[in-house]
């Protein structure tokens, strides 16, 4: 845990809102972790009421990590994520109706109905894709990062996965050519208790996941991952180091997957005294409570976010379920590059 | 015409697409100084362009074939080596999941202009690691270019090609192959992906043939001549996607066709051509496609055992006159 960036959170709740932080970015944080926790909600009711097709991995409760990360990079920056990816997109700047019109398979989606859920991308605002396969985006952000340092840019790359990616070879391998190229790239480990079913003390001994830095020689560190402003404090100084040529860092972000690995998921693998004390934690409670503490948010104000993003989520699903299906003939499109002309 | 190996044909293209844009750049295993690659391919590319872009990664080839797709999905064109095709294994996630789908699962965003370039093939006793062709495990994904080039001609022409294009494209090098000399001009050329090459004219029997086993195919069709069996032979060069109107043509006129791949019979691409072309030309057929390929065994170490194992001219000789 970075005790650094906890102990400043906890010294300035009692004063008022962090100096090194402007108000409009807090507000942002907030409406960003608010915007991921009602697309999450509508999509799981919606998930159950059968309007979708395939299956879906939820956010719930992880909403800090993505925001706090985001909100320490450019625009023109790039991400990477997972098959639990909707909170990263939406963070980075996706648009909900592409989104849910992609979770409702209709051409209209971000991905045309092609990829779904676990596939979202918008190569526009720096959105590499989602995956799903579990550590199958490190190497590619490893890759972005290359890029950006052989075209001389200052762009960085954040790549985030899960405590059961850092058990997968393509973590190690991505680490190590990172650390040996010094790549612009910030690893940002979510750790969530869980691969799967599995909880993190079975499927690896460390209990520290930013320990693994050591190995490959570069930044390692663990933070509150139910902090935003922790999770953005530290990711804001890997960005910088990254930016300014200064290589890698591993981040660990310790969450809680409130949601089940996927909708429909039993939960049999975990006690519910377990989750009711990791609810308490609640990363947007916790700093909705802050930012009402130090006056920036009112609860006029809240209540005006909270409707403007139950609007937005509204408009998102409207759009969803207006949109027309993908054309079966053109399910053999873009296989490949330059091929549309003849398959239409 | 100059004539050039084509271990010399790939170093001249790779050069010369480094030479006309920046994004291309190389990296592998001990590609760059100053060992030069496994079988010396990329040998003196790094004096020419530096280390930057002539990059010597660590034996991981799962983050060499992930940082290819990474790099190219951020508008480079990375060319990189896997040191043999056996070790590509170790990187079919980021091949298989990640460069072939990326583009269809982002419904078209995305583009991943990649070469993996690769060595295969037996014949130098290098037993199972070292030996294999597994050409079909690709041709078996959407999504990837597949190009396997026999001679020198052919290989600097589809590699240039192959580096200009927008696909992820995997550049088969039979080992067998790097020895061979040819003709191919000085100046600038390009063999386009996805046709056909007809080796030799014959209007007997077609004799579909890949990467090392042209120049078998063609001993073949000069022993056969000799017995007034008029073979015709043809490299698909690109294994995917097929030309298969060439061979459906040449089928058309000879009514018997012979498939021969350095690969495994079972499974291989010749299966692939058999039926496809079963489907289009039944009706010229004047005999049962025969196929022309390795044993079911890993590739053994002892010579004696691998020559069992591989095919040789004299099978397709045979195959071609048992078809009489």
């Amino acid at each position: 845990m970075e005790k650094a960036a906890l102990e400043k959170t906890e010294a300035t709740r009692t004063v008022g809102p962090p100096p090194d932080i402007s108000e409009k970015e807090l507000l942002w944080m907030h409406r960003t972790m608010l915007k991921i926790r009602a697309f999450e909600e509508e999509a799981e009711r919606l998930y159950k009421s059968g309007a979708m097709p395939g299956f879906i991995h939820l956010y719930l409760g992880e909403e800090a990590v993505a925001t706090g990360v985001c909100a320490s990079l450019r625009d023109d920056d790039c991400i990477t994520s997972t098959h639990r990816g909707h909170g990263h997109v939406i963070a980075k700047g996706a648009d909900a109706r592409g989104m849910m019109a992609e979770l409702y398979a209709k051409e209209t989606g971000y991905c045309k109905g092609r990829g779904g859920s676990m596939h979202i991308a918008d190569f526009r605002i720096g959105i590499l894709g989602a995956n799903g396969i579990v550590g199958g985006g490190t190497p590619i952000a490893v890759g972005a990062a290359l890029g950006f340092q052989l075209k001389r840019t200052d762009r960085v790359v954040a790549c985030f996965f899960g405590d059961g990616a850092s058990n997968e070879g393509s973590f190690h391998e991505s680490l190590n050519l990172a650390s040996i190229w010094n790549l612009p790239v910030v690893f940002v480990c979510e750790n969530n208790q869980y691969a799967v079913s599995t909880h993190q003390s079975a499927h690896q001994k460390v209990k520290d996941i930013s320990v693994r830095a050591a190995a490959y020689d570069i930044e390692g560190v663990s933070v509150d991952g139910n902090d935003v402003l922790a999770v953005y404090r530290v990711a804001s100084k890997a960005v910088e180091r990254a930016r300014m040529g200064d290589g890698p860092t591993l981040i660990e972000c310790k969450t809680y997957r409130m949601a089940g690995h996927y909708v429909g998921d039993p939960e049999n693998y975990r006690a519910r005294q377990e989750k009711e004390d990791w609810m308490k934690g609640d990363p947007i409670a916790r700093f909705g409570g802050m930012l009402r503490q130090w006056e920036v948010l009112s609860q006029e104000k809240e209540g005006q976010i909270r409707d403007d993003v139950t609007r937005e989520i509204a408009e998102a699903i409207k759009f969803a379920e207006a949109s027309p299906d993908p054309r079966p003939e053109g399910a053999t499109m873009y296989v490949y590059c330059d091929q549309e002309a003849d398959d239409r | 015409m100059r004539t050039l190996l084509y271990r010399e044909a790939i170093r001249e293209a790779i050069a010369e697409e480094m030479e006309r844009d920046e994004s291309v750049f190389v990296m592998g295993e001990d590609v760059g100084r100053p060992f030069g690659g496994a079988d010396k391919i990329t040998e003196g590319l790094w004096e020419m362009f530096g280390d930057e872009r002539v990059r010597n990664t660590p034996i991981t080839e799962e983050v060499i074939a992930g940082a290819a797709v990474g790099a190219a999905l951020v508008g480079m064109r990375p060319v990189v080596e896997i040191m043999y095709f056996d070790f590509i294994l170790l990187a079919m996630d980021q091949i298989v999941n990640q460069a072939a789908k990326v583009r269809y699962m982002s419904g078209g965003q995305a583009r991943v202009p990649m070469v993996i370039r690769t060595v295969c093939g037996a014949g130098r006793s290098s037993a199972a690691h070292h030996s294999q062709s597994l050409e079909s495990w690709f041709v078996h994904v959407p999504g990837l270019v597949v190009v396997m080039p026999s001679t020198p001609y052919d290989a600097k022409g589809l590699l240039k090609s192959a580096i200009r294009d927008d696909n992820p494209v995997l550049f088969i090098e039979p080992k067998l192959c790097y020895q061979v000399s040819g003709e191919a001009p000085e100046d600038e050329y390009l063999v386009p992906l996805g046709k056909a090459d007809v080796k030799r004219e014959g209007r007997d029997v077609t004799i579909v043939a890949m990467g090392n086993m042209v120049s078998k195919a063609m001993a073949a069709a000069e022993v056969l001549s000799s017995e007034g069996i008029e073979a015709e032979v043809i490299d698909p060069r690109t294994l995917s996607p097929l030309d298969l109107q060439t061979i459906v043509e040449s089928v058309r006129k000879t009514g018997r066709l012979i498939i021969t791949h350095q690969a495994v019979e079972q499974g291989g691409v010749g299966a692939e051509i058999a039926t496809r072309v079963t489907s289009e030309a039944f009706d010229y057929l004047d005999a049962p496609v025969e196929r022309v390929a390795a044993k079911n065994a890993p590739t053994p170490f002892a010579p004696i055992l691998e020559n069992s194992v591989l095919p040789q001219t004299e099978d397709i000789v045979a195959a071609a006159r048992s078809m009489r």
